[in-house]
This record gives C-alpha cells, sequence and structure tokens, in this order.
C-alpha cells in the first residue's frame, strides 16, 4: 500500500503533464470539428520536431543543476553554417552534416569544459556561447541563405505515408529516435546515472566517487550536440539559414523541459515528460489556430500560466519530499552558492 | 615603501579598480583608433558628442543593471526585466498615443490620457511584476529563475496584448522629453539614472538595507535567525528590480516614440546580468557593487559605440561581447586565477 503511494508520487508531475495534454487534445477535438484527426496529431510532430530534439538534450542539463542559454544561437549558426557550406561553398550534404555536428559538439564540450575547470556559472558562460554562436552566423551572412541543394529539398518534402493517407515527415523519425536515446542514456546507463546523482547533490556524487567532472563536460557536449541536431531538423523544416532563426528558442526549450516536469533544481525528470511538454505547447498553438480569433500572443499567455501550474505542482511535491526526510532541502538560490557557504 | 605596497593591493583587491580598467582600455583602443570620440561641442546648448552618446544610450541598461545588481546580491536573478520594459512601454504608449485636435487653425497632438497618469499606470504595473516575481521568490520559494522565467515568456504576451499586436506610435511632444530631451545642456536620462542610482546608493550604503541585502545572499537561514526578515528583503528587491524596469521602459518607448510589445527591451535582461556580472557582483549573491554594475552598462555601451565608429559590421557586436563575457568570467575565477598566475597564497598575497 505504501509503495504503490510512493511510486504513484514520484510520477505524479510526468502524469499530469500526459493528463494535461490528453486534456488540451480532448478539449480541441470536442470544439472544433476536424481537430479530431490522426493528421492534426501527427502535425504536432512535424512542426515540433526540432524543439524536442533541442529539449531532450537540455533535459540531460537541467537534470545535472545547470542550465544552457545558447541551444537557440546554436541552432540559428547551424542552419547559417549548414546553408553556406550548401550553397556557397558547394560542398556536398555528407560532409556538411558531420560538419554541423561537430561543430555543435566543439561548442558544447568547450563550455562544459569551462564551466567544469573554471569553476564558472553555467548561467554565464552559456551567455556569452549564446552572444558567440549568433554574433558567428552574422559573420558568416547577414541576409537569408535560401537552401537549393537537391538532397536538402528532398529530405524536407518527403512524406512517409502512414495507412489512412496520414503522413510524417523524416525529422519525425528523427525526433523519435533522439527521444528513444535519451530515454535510454538516463535510465540505462551509468551516464544516466551520474547526471540524476550530480542533480541531487553533487557533493555527494562527487563523495560516491562518480566521475562528476567528465560527467558534467558530457553533458554540456551532449547538448551542443543534440543543439546542432535540432538544428539540422530546423533546416530540413525552413531551408534556409538565418541569423535570426530560432531567436528565444532556449526558453522555449527550458519551459518544455519543466513543463515536461524536470525539476530545475536537479535530480528528478524525465526525458519522457519533456516530449509531453514540447507537445502541449504545440496543442496550444495548434488549438489558438483552430480557434481562429485569438491572436498568437496568447500562445505566450498561456504558456506561463502553465510554466506557473507546473512550478507550483512542483513546489508541493518537493516540499513534501523534504518534509518526510528528503534531501532536498535546497529551495532557493544558486546551488553552488549555497552549497559553499 | 609600505604605503606604496598596500595603496597597490588595495587596487589589487578592489572590485571596482578592475571594472573602471576594461572601461579605461575601452576608451583608449577609441583614443588612438577613433577620430574625433572625446570630441564634445555645444550645440543649440546642448552638448554632443559620443560620450555624451553613450550616457545616453547606456541609461536604459544601467537602470536595469541598478536593480538587477540587489536582486543577484541575494543570490537570485530576474530574467523578466526585459518584458516588464515592454509592458510598461507598452502602457504608457497605449495611454499617451497621441490624439490629433485643431487648436485655433494648428493642428496639435494631444494624449489621450494625462501623460502623468500614464506614467503612473506604468509604473504601477512595473511594480506589480515586481511584487509578483518577488512572492514567488520569497513566499512561494521558487528558484529565482526559474520563477522570473514565468513572467519572461508570458510578458510579452501582455505587452503584445495592451498593443493588440501592434506597434504604437506616441505623437504627443511632451512624452518624447522623458527619453530625448535635455535639461542643463545634458540629456535629461542621465539626471533620471542618477537619481535612481543615488536613491539606491543611500538605501545601500546609508541605511541598514544593503546589510539585510549582501546578508541574506551570504547565508538565507542564517539570515532569518541572526532576526532579519530574509523574505521581506527579497521581496523589496524584486520589487525595486521590477520599478527599475518600468521606468526603463518608459525611456525606451519614449526614446523612439513607439511601444513595440514583441522587440522592446528585447535581450535587455542579459544585459542587465552581464553589466552587473562585470561590475563585480559575483552571480553567488553576497558582496554588491552599485557604481560596477553602472560602469558595467558603459562599458557594454561603449563597446557597441566604439564598433559602431570604427566601422566594423555592427554584426560582430555580438561576438566582441561573448568574448568580453568569456574574459570577464575568467578572471572572475578563482581556479582560472590560480592555473594562470600561480598561488598568490605563496608570495603572501591575498587574491582578490
Amino acid at each position: 500500500m505504501t509503495k504503490k503511494l510512493v511510486i504513484n508520487r514520484k510520477y505524479l508531475p510526468l502524469i499530469v503533464t500526459i493528463g494535461l495534454f490528453a486534456f488540451a487534445f480532448l478539449m480541441g477535438s470536442v470544439l472544433y470539428p476536424g481537430f479530431l484527426s490522426l493528421q492534426v496529431f501527427l502535425n504536432l510532430f512535424i512542426d515540433n520536431a526540432f524543439l524536442c530534439v533541442a529539449a531532450v538534450g537540455m533535459t540531460f542539463v537541467i537534470l545535472s543543476g545547470g542550465i544552457d542559454l545558447s541551444v537557440g544561437s546554436i541552432i540559428a549558426l547551424t542552419t547559417m553554417l549548414s546553408a553556406y557550406l550548401l550553397e556557397v561553398a558547394g560542398w556536398s550534404p555528407a560532409i556538411v552534416i558531420p560538419t554541423v555536428l561537430l561543430t555543435g559538439v566543439l561548442f558544447g564540450c568547450g563550455m562544459g569544459c569551462l564551466i567544469h575547470f573554471f569553476k564558472i556559472q553555467p548561467f554565464i558562460i552559456t551567455l556569452a556561447g549564446m552572444f558567440l554562436a549568433r554574433g558567428l552566423c552574422y559573420v558568416i551572412s547577414i541576409q537569408t541563405i535560401t537552401i537549393t541543394n537537391e538532397f536538402y529539398r528532398q529530405v524536407s518534402q518527403y512524406r512517409i505515408p502512414l495507412p489512412g493517407g496520414n503522413f510524417i515527415s523524416i525529422n519525425v523519425i528523427i525526433f523519435i529516435v533522439v527521444v528513444a536515446v535519451g530515454i535510454y542514456l538516463a535510465h540505462y546507463t551509468r551516464f544516466g546515472r551520474a547526471v540524476y546523482a550530480i542533480g541531487g547533490n553533487e557533493q555527494s556524487a562527487v563523495l560516491m566517487g562518480l566521475p562528476v567532472g567528465r560527467t558534467k563536460v558530457l553533458i554540456y557536449t551532449l547538448n551542443g550536440f543534440c543543439s546542432a541536431l535540432a538544428g539540422i531538423v530546423f533546416t530540413f523544416y525552413m531551408l534556409s539559414g538565418y541569423g535570426l532563426h530560432a531567436n528565444g528558442m532556449e526558453m522555449d526549450t527550458i519551459a518544455s523541459v519543466v513543463i515536461g516536469g524536470t525539476l530545475l533544481t536537479g535530480g528528478v525528470g524525465y526525458v519522457f515528460g519533456t516530449m509531453f511538454g514540447v507537445l502541449i505547447q504545440g496543442v496550444i498553438q495548434t488549438l489558438i489556430m483552430f480557434q481562429g480569433t485569438l491572436s498568437s500572443w496568447w500562445t505566450k499567455i498561456a504558456v506561463g500560466i502553465l510554466l506557473f501550474l507546473f512550478i507550483m505542482l512542483q513546489r508541493v511535491f518537493t516540499s513534501e519530499r523534504s518534509e518526510r526526510g528528503g534531501a532536498v532541502g535546497k529551495p532557493y538560490g544558486i546551488k553552488k552558492g549555497l552549497e559553499a557557504k | 615603501m609600505i604605503s606604496h605596497h598596500s595603496i597597490l593591493r588595495r587596487v589589487k583587491n578592489s572590485r571596482i579598480a578592475w571594472t573602471l580598467l576594461i572601461l579605461a582600455l575601452v576608451l583608449l583602443f577609441n583614443l588612438v583608433f577613433t577620430k574625433g570620440f572625446f570630441h564634445i561641442e555645444i550645440k543649440d546648448g546642448h552638448l554632443f558628442g559620443s560620450l555624451i552618446d553613450i550616457l545616453n544610450r547606456a541609461a536604459p541598461t544601467m537602470l536595469l543593471a541598478i536593480g538587477m545588481t540587489f536582486v543577484i546580491a541575494t543570490g537570485g536573478v530576474d530574467l523578466s526585466v526585459g518584458a516588464v520594459v515592454a509592458i510598461s512601454g507598452a502602457l504608457a504608449a497605449s495611454m499617451v498615443g497621441g490624439k490629433l485636435v485643431l487648436k485655433g487653425d494648428v493642428q496639435e497632438y494631444i494624449s489621450i490620457y494625462p501623460m502623468w497618469l500614464a506614467i503612473a499606470a506604468a509604473l504601477l504595473v512595473s511594480l506589480a511584476s515586481g511584487i509578483w516575481n518577488g512572492l514567488l521568490v520569497s513566499r512561494a520559494k521558487i528558484q529565482p529563475m526559474v520563477a522570473t522565467l514565468i513572467l519572461m515568456v508570458a510578458g510579452r504576451g501582455v505587452a503584445q496584448l495592451i498593443t493588440n499586436g501592434q506597434i504604437i506610435t506616441i505623437y504627443y511632444k511632451s512624452y518624447h522629453y522623458i527619453g530625448t530631451g535635455y535639461l542643463l545642456g545634458l540629456p535629461f536620462t542621465v539626471f533620471i539614472v542618477g537619481l535612481v542610482l543615488l536613491v539606491a546608493w543611500l538605501l545601500a550604503r546609508k541605511t541598514a538595507i544593503g546589510l539585510f541585502v549582501e546578508s541574506v545572499g551570504g547565508n538565507r537561514t542564517a539570515s532569518r535567525l541572526a532576526g532579519i526578515n530574509s523574505a521581506n528583503v527579497i521581496l523589496s528587491v524584486y520589487t525595486f528590480c521590477g520599478f527599475c524596469a518600468g521606468i526603463a521602459g518608459l525611456i525606451v518607448s519614449s526614446n523612439v516614440k513607439s511601444a513595440d510589445g514583441n522587440n522592446a527591451g528585447l535581450w535587455s535582461e542579459l544585459d542587465a546580468i552581464l553589466a552587473v556580472v562585470i561590475g563585480g557582483t559575483s552571480f553567488t549573491g553576497g558582496r554588491f557593487y552599485l557604481m560596477g554594475s553602472v560602469v558595467g552598462a558603459l562599458i557594454i555601451q561603449s563597446l557597441t559605440t566604439t564598433i559602431y565608429s570604427v566601422g566594423v559590421p555592427p554584426e560582430i557586436n555580438l561576438v566582441v561581447k561573448a568574448i568580453v563575457v568569456f574574459i570577464v568570467s575568467l578572471l572572475q575565477s578563482e581556479s582560472f586565477r590560480k592555473t594562470v598566475f600561480g598561488n598568490p597564497a605563496g608570495k603572501g598575497r591575498v587574491s582578490a
């Protein structure tokens, strides 16, 4: 009996997230004709694939108690670099894709090293990374570069048919693979366990003999890779490179992770929940689109309200845990500073 | 000899000295490479020149940085100031607007509501935003970055709701004075910043409030046990930060004579945080340096102006900014200084 209750509580934010998604979708189906169709559901995946790929990487960063503000800029840099290398330099996609992925990995790895070796706040370093990546976009070109490359066009337009005349795009396949790999990494590898341990309590993780430094650098490297991959997905989606692409997307990504039930203090959360965090934002956008008269800024307000609800829910959740004698007693402030003092 | 040594050490240990050094370097660069950078002339009784321009343009960032200093000193951060800038500007602009009326034979724009009412309303809403953030952090005990993220996301929506998604143009002349007017030959914004800075400095250094803030930033629980009402200290710093953002919003909207819910104050929270960190206030809370933050904001603006006047494409601005942040954060990192400059303890000196 008691055991069942504990398990329920552990999954509570996840259940609420999934429930809310189902509720929002159901509400749309009741209110608007044509909403309840497989294609509307599949479009959520097609239109939000890049956001989800980025959010999976961000989940690991936030699980470890860190933050990465450079995501949106790295996506923009990836689109810009891809477009430049394909169109201006005339490289083959077979070289361009590994090159941009490597750029993202190096970017993430560099920031991770600075964070780990020089003990600089992730917020500040990734802020600098954000400026740098977006600045580099403009160094490449100020204008939009349209991609006319045959391979990119074909990937972008390819429709994988599903029964009933529905379809998905190749981006959706990448989306699903990334989520699956993310779940595997988080729950079935040593790396994943180390991430949770660092987020729970970094000092304890060090004392337990976990490779804290290596894991931290790897987390940011992974996020750099995910951002670059999200950038490639975004390039397939937009077929252009532009310095203003994905402006402010780091905040959408963080919001998805939080709505997906991951604690911003680290240590608690699921990659699976993040996927629903992304889908909920997608449903809100679709609802507003179907409604027709509401303007797009209502999306922002709705996401803000959702964020508030989830954070309050998490608050109740964590205070219950710490009252039960758990180790989550750090409700305030930037963790490092508090622990150091 | 001894006094010489202690002065050196004082300079070395003083945060503001390092910040001023960076500003001096930027200005020195201009002295060499930019013609007429230090040239100030008087036109129509107003002072003109690059330096005055920097002061004027840095005003919103300076205001945000002053508010942000207190927040960061308590170990927090406020990501919502950019959104509050947009809300404040949008509200004031939609209330002032400009109605075309005939006065005798002359067409003239008058404000829809009295201007003082518009300003008061904008500042009140900014205060309310600050109180909202403060309550979330102090009472609901939510992590500051998360708590203010809510308003950062939703606030832009609210600003667009106020302006109905349009860019509102302000035609009413008197409102333009806030951001573009001159008083005693200097831009009016300089006086606004000066007043806010004076009030902040008096509160921080001439009353116990500054000590309370540092104490809460140092250790919240210990402060509470020492009899400081930590929750209220935190509530008031976020309220003050919101208020500063409100004033900045008025200046920004008046300066460009319009309000744009989407782009007004975009990423200004990051500039403000950057200014505070460059100014020497640690991101982990505790000691804070108001003047440092103001100088930090000036450094950011000087960099921008320099890049414009040197003729480098303005897009490179972000790259330069990134490099400055990297350098400053590396210099502030203790482990970096130990690695590069060796262990200062061995020479009997205490590192800053």
